[in-house]
């Protein structure tokens, strides 16, 4: 049932409008289903641009996208591709419940009239299941809290069987508690062999649920695991002088403070770098059992 | 008023014509409605049923069939409104705003100049009730095709009103569907310029679409309310004209927004008595103190 893990390829893609501005030059990279990737970068960086590419919006005035070799229009064809969408671009008030938005994942296996088959409705069905929407099916979308909202879309992704979803800053204005649902059902999802594709400005969320990074200002600046690729250096290029620091070893934070510091924020989760500048995590104990299921889920390869 | 005088309009052919061609031009028109005010192309209606008079002008002196006339000039109105947005950077409703009162100003002008052929109070204000049987003839088939599109068609529009991302990335052919309800608007357009004119056109491409979006909250059950709503209330409104002698258009719009008016009232979902009930609920709810809870 769960779709076989399928590669992302990005060559040298440039993206220029047709005003003259170039949003994207050279981006190159590759990811392979079974992986929740963040695309990460200041505003303006080129992060929609890039995902416009991906979902075929613009074509690339240079280089291409393949996704599992093929091009991405056939990619969509075989409905490979979902998209979450910004909660903003959304028409809340429009008469649709939440089981016909979840249907329209499967337009692309319907036939010309797109009346829904017993599979389709099976698959809508599991789907609202499993995000935790069932009861609310006939609920108009413009009457669910905004965690539900970003349910809803994510279901319908599954409805669809993509093999890639790609959300779009799915954790702008959207509170910790629904933050930490979605990302335990990404979690499910990339165990599956799904392809993960989050964009976001937030840089603390990332070493706490994206295994993968590609960093990006106007061009891909590295792309790799989120260890590898979340250094101070790194990071210092893609947003240059746009963070703010807070320097422990020049604050008013002593030896007796010991390790007894506590970081407060009020609506994105702060990254925190040890010395040298490697990545912290929140709660050890989880990060380290979530390293060793990973560890773990290795040898058997992703599902058939 | 006895039973023999309220038949009396069943016994003229021209009063049964009226009343059936608008009761089907209505409930097109109704139809459309629905994706009309859901995508917000409200303004675009209107600028499209001014935009096709001069065609029409055209057409009665060139001896062609009117809709076809109608329907070019729409088309190139419509065209003509894409091309001025995309190359400058004026806002659209300015753009079409442009467009649709140029076209317009020509209309007039040209019956202005050719007093004799052509007949600016028709054109205007509809005459349904003198309409010729090669009129009706050419309403009846835009009708029969502008429906055929949408039940064959109206999910794929409804995903491309709704999310059209979401359209592009299941590989529907958006581009297609804009053009497709494009067409259907100008074809509907075209056919309630008969019953109504070019004024009130506009009216039955929004009214019966938004009373239905007041009544319910599933977007087929919408579609099928607002073209029911268009149809009868068209019906009713050329019966009425019998008595009121003549203002065919007026009798159909006044009615719709009547129809609106009490659904705007009384709407369970969206009306405003429901809105007043559900605040007084809130108030009586929220001060009731907890009588076992210390002062
Ligand atoms: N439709 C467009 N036409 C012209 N320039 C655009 C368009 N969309 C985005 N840009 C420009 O491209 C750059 C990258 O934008 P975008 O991809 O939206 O960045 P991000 O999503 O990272 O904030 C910005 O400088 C933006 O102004
Ligand atoms: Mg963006």
């Amino acid at each position: 049932m769960s779709p076989a893990p399928l590669t992302l390829a990005a060559e040298g893609v440039a993206v220029t409008y047709p005003n003259g501005h170039t949003a994207l030059r050279d981006a190159t990279f590759a990811l392979t289903g079974g992986t929740i990737c963040a695309l990460v970068g200041v505003n303006g960086s080129g992060k929609s641009t890039l995902f416009k590419a991906l979902m075929g919006f613009v074509t690339p005035t240079a280089g291409r996208v393949t996704l599992g070799g093929e091009s991405v229009r056939q990619a969509q064809r075989r409905g490979w591709v979902a998209y979450v969408p910004q909660t903003e671009e959304v028409d809340w008030t429009f008469p649709v419940n939440v089981h016909d938005v979840v249907m329209m994942g499967r337009y692309g296996h319907m036939n010309f009239l797109r009346i829904p088959r017993a599979t389709d409705r099976e698959a809508v069905a599991a789907a609202l299941q499993r995000v935790g929407l069932w009861e609310l099916r006939e609920r108009q979308i413009g009457e669910l809290s905004g965690g539900q909202k970003k349910r809803v879309f994510v279901a319908r992704a599954l409805a669809q069987q993509s093999r890639v979803i790609l959300l779009d800053e799915p954790f702008t204005g959207v509170d910790v508690k629904t933050e930490e649902a979605i990302v335990a059902l990404l979690r499910e999802l990339r165990a599956e062999g799904r392809l993960i594709l989050v964009s976001t400005h937030n840089l603390g969320s990332v070493p706490e649920f994206c295994d993968q990074v590609v960093l990006i200002n106007r061009t891909v600046l590295a792309c790799g695991p989120t260890a590898e690729v979340f250094t101070a250096a790194n990071l210092a290029r893609a947003f240059g002088g746009a963070l703010r620091h807070f320097d422990l070893a020049r604050s008013t934070v002593e030896a007796h403070d010991g390790r007894q510091v506590t970081v407060l924020t009020d609506d994105e989760r702060p990254l925190v770098l040890g010395q040298g500048g490697h990545l912290e995590y929140l709660d050890r104990a989880a990060h380290e059992k979530l390293v060793a299921e990973r560890e773990a889920q290795k040898p058997t390869g992703p599902a058939p | 008023m006895n039973a023999a005088l309220l038949l009396e309009p069943f016994s003229y052919d021209y009063m049964l014509t009226a009343i059936w061609v608008s009761a089907l031009v209505g409930g097109v028109c109704g139809l459309l409605s629905g994706f009309v005010t859901l995508k917000g192309w409200s303004l675009l209606g209107d600028a499209l049923s001014h935009a096709v008079v001069p065609g029409v002008a055209l057409a009665y002196l060139a001896g062609l069939p009117f809709a076809l006339g109608a329907f070019t000039s729409g088309i190139l109105a419509a065209a003509a409104m894409s091309f001025v947005k995309l190359k400058t950077p004026v806002r659209e409703d300015a753009v079409i705003g442009v467009v649709f009162t140029a076209f317009f100003a020509f209309g007039l002008l040209l019956i202005s100049l050719f007093p004799a052929a052509l007949d600016l109070k028709g054109i205007i204000l509809g005459n349904i009730l003198a309409i010729a049987p090669e009129d009706v003839a050419q309403l009846v088939a835009i009708s029969i095709a502008c429906l055929a599109v949408v039940a064959v068609k109206w999910r794929d529009l409804l995903l491309f009103s709704f999310d059209p991302h979401q359209a592009r990335v299941l590989g529907l052919p958006v581009r297609r569907l804009h053009y497709t309800l494009l067409i259907l608007l100008s074809a509907t357009t075209v056919a309630a310029l008969q019953a109504v004119g070019a004024i009130l056109v506009v009216a039955m491409l929004i009214t019966p679409g938004a009373t239905a979006y007041l009544l319910t909250n599933r977007f087929g059950k919408m579609l099928c309310l607002a073209a029911a709503l268009g149809a009868v209330t068209a019906a009713a409104g050329a019966y009425a004209s019998y008595f009121l002698d003549g203002a065919t258009g007026g009798c159909i719009v006044v009615l719709q927004t009547l129809v609106f008016l009490g659904a705007f009232v009384f709407s369970p979902r969206h009306g405003l008595l429901a809105a007043r009930r559900a605040r007084r609920e809130l108030c009586l709810v929220a001060p009731t103190p907890d009588p076992l809870s210390p002062p």
